[in-house]
């Protein structure tokens, strides 16, 4: 029994560490990443390649004074930065990275993730209307405006998925789909043969999901300073941030598991771990590059967008795929 | 309808040749350059603050006619000379003769609105640009230049 808990223990913690870990050096790879696409060579100066510029950047934040503003709901102005993290790592916790390396495995590990999920809106609210800032409130409705919109095509999508492999755990999903990519969900299959453009919406939904550029509407410099995060500064800032890499770390993972075969080999060929993180470093790859190929769009863009066209296309690929699967 | 989805594959090709653009950037190198630790060359073009060239011996050019002070628009040139005699030979036979020798040639930057007209006015070349752009300080006395001290810095 008390190995047991030991077990679980190592487990949580080497998922908390990855993420930890993941999100301080994201930035890293996002700023190089960036800095490639715009012709220069991004944080070079500390260490090498600029790969001691994660923990320089930690100590100073974790040096500067963290400031309440004056007004503001004090229990949800500190609560906010944790419940924008924590969700984010719990995450993790149920995420196999290969048949055999899983924190917890779960047979509602989807419904888990996309329930923590969920929690991000909330701290993006709570940090808005703690901080009594007129550019904070204005972000939070925003943001939450977006949550709400891009998690139902989200789910739809995900349904589709869940109705086609008839599971729920994650390493179920990823084992519905084992033995080269054209077994993948990504493929279109006789049942639904709209699969790619599941794959696509959320792809796009997964993006908006974590507020990553070009749908980062929630911290938009030019109209509303920072965004919910204005009056944060320190570790709290810190946090958000971290929070947003782990996110993205989340929904690569999820974009894997759902629809790229997880630790899968695209040929059938030495399924591991190794597949598993090259596929989602491939995908945090393409997000920077989109984030720094894209301008911002408009929160009316960004809402037709959703109710316009992911969510019509969506429920009617769920539709199709329910008739299919009922004659196939 | 048609439109409804011709606006999306339009859309959707849209930003996959923004992305393409992009990718191709990411593989160039870069342009940019550290700036302290390295700089780049200026142009032939640069027109920086002035400064005086020398002969072949090391020494001006300058005669020290004072026309470059006369046309400068903001006063900041000053300059002064002392006469010298030396032994020359004029037409086959040894004579002494007096010249000009710049003693002290003073740039005020602080007020030179690097207009040009001291190197336009000087007839005999003895004037030109530097290609010095390195030139923050917080003390006003740093950006008056003794240019004949310059002159000698660079040769020795």
């Amino acid at each position: 029994m008390s190995l047991t808990i030991l077990n679980a223990l190592v487990a949580v913690v080497a998922a908390i560490a990855f993420a930890a870990l993941n999100a301080a050096y994201l930035v890293w790879a996002e700023r190089r990443g960036a800095g490639r696409i715009q012709r220069r060579p991004g944080p070079n100066v500390n260490g090498p390649l600029g790969l001691l510029q994660p923990p320089c950047d930690g100590v100073k934040l974790m040096a500067k004074q963290l400031m309440i503003p004056g007004g503001a709901d004090k229990a949800l102005f500190m609560v906010a930065p944790v419940l924008a993290m924590a969700p984010a790592i719990m995450s993790f916790v149920t995420i196999p990275f290969s048949d055999t390396i899983v924190a917890h495995s779960m047979n509602i590990g989807v419904l888990m993730i996309f329930a923590f999920a969920s929690l991000g809106g909330m701290a993006i609210l709570f940090a808005g209307w703690g901080s009594r800032n007129k550019y904070g409130v204005m972000a939070s409705v925003r943001a939450v405006s977006q949550n709400i919109s891009y998690e139902v095509p989200m789910l739809i999508t995900v349904i589709t998925v869940v109705m086609m492999t008839g599971t729920m755990d994650l390493k179920g999903l990823v084992a519905a789909q084992a033995g080269g990519f054209w077994n993948w969900n990504l493929m279109p299959s006789l049942s639904s043969p709209l699969m790619p453009v599941s794959f696509l919406i959320f792809f796009i939904c997964a993006l908006a999901e974590t507020n990553r550029a070009p749908f980062d509407l929630g911290e938009a410099e030019s109209e509303l300073v920072a965004g919910f995060h204005t009056e944060y500064g320190s570790m709290g800032f810190g946090l958000f941030f971290m929070g947003e890499y782990a996110n993205i770390v989340i929904g690569a993972s999820l974009i894997t598991i759902l629809f790229l075969g997880g630790w899968d080999c695209p040929l059938g060929l030495f399924p591991g771990v190794w597949w598993f993180l090259f596929k989602i470093y491939v995908l945090i790859f393409s997000f920077i590059w989109i984030r720094w190929t894209f301008p911002r769009t408009t929160i009316y863009g960004l809402l037709n967008l959703s109710w316009k066209i992911l969510i019509p296309i969506s429920l009617f690929n769920l539709l199709l795929t329910a008739g299919l699967l009922k004659v196939f | 309808m048609g439109a409804y989805f011709s606006e999306i594959f339009l859309g959707l090709k849209s930003l996959v040749i923004g992305l393409i653009i992009t990718f191709k950037e990411f593989f160039k190198p870069v342009v940019t350059v550290p700036y302290p630790y390295k700089t780049i060359k200026m142009s032939e073009k640069y027109r920086g603050h002035i400064e005086l060239i020398e002969d072949e011996e090391g020494n001006p050019k300058c005669i020290s006619c004072g026309a470059c002070q006369r046309a400068c628009p903001s006063g900041c040139i000053s300059l002064a000379s002392k006469s010298v005699e030396y032994e020359a030979m004029v037409k086959g036979e040894m004579k002494t003769k007096k010249k000009k020798v710049l003693t002290k040639y003073d740039l005020n930057f602080t007020t030179c609105s690097l207009c040009g007209q001291c190197v336009e006015n000087c007839n005999f070349g003895a004037v030109t640009f530097s290609k010095d752009y390195n030139l923050a300080s917080d003390r006003k006395e740093d950006f008056h230049f003794d240019l004949l001290k310059r002159l000698k810095e660079r040769n020795s």
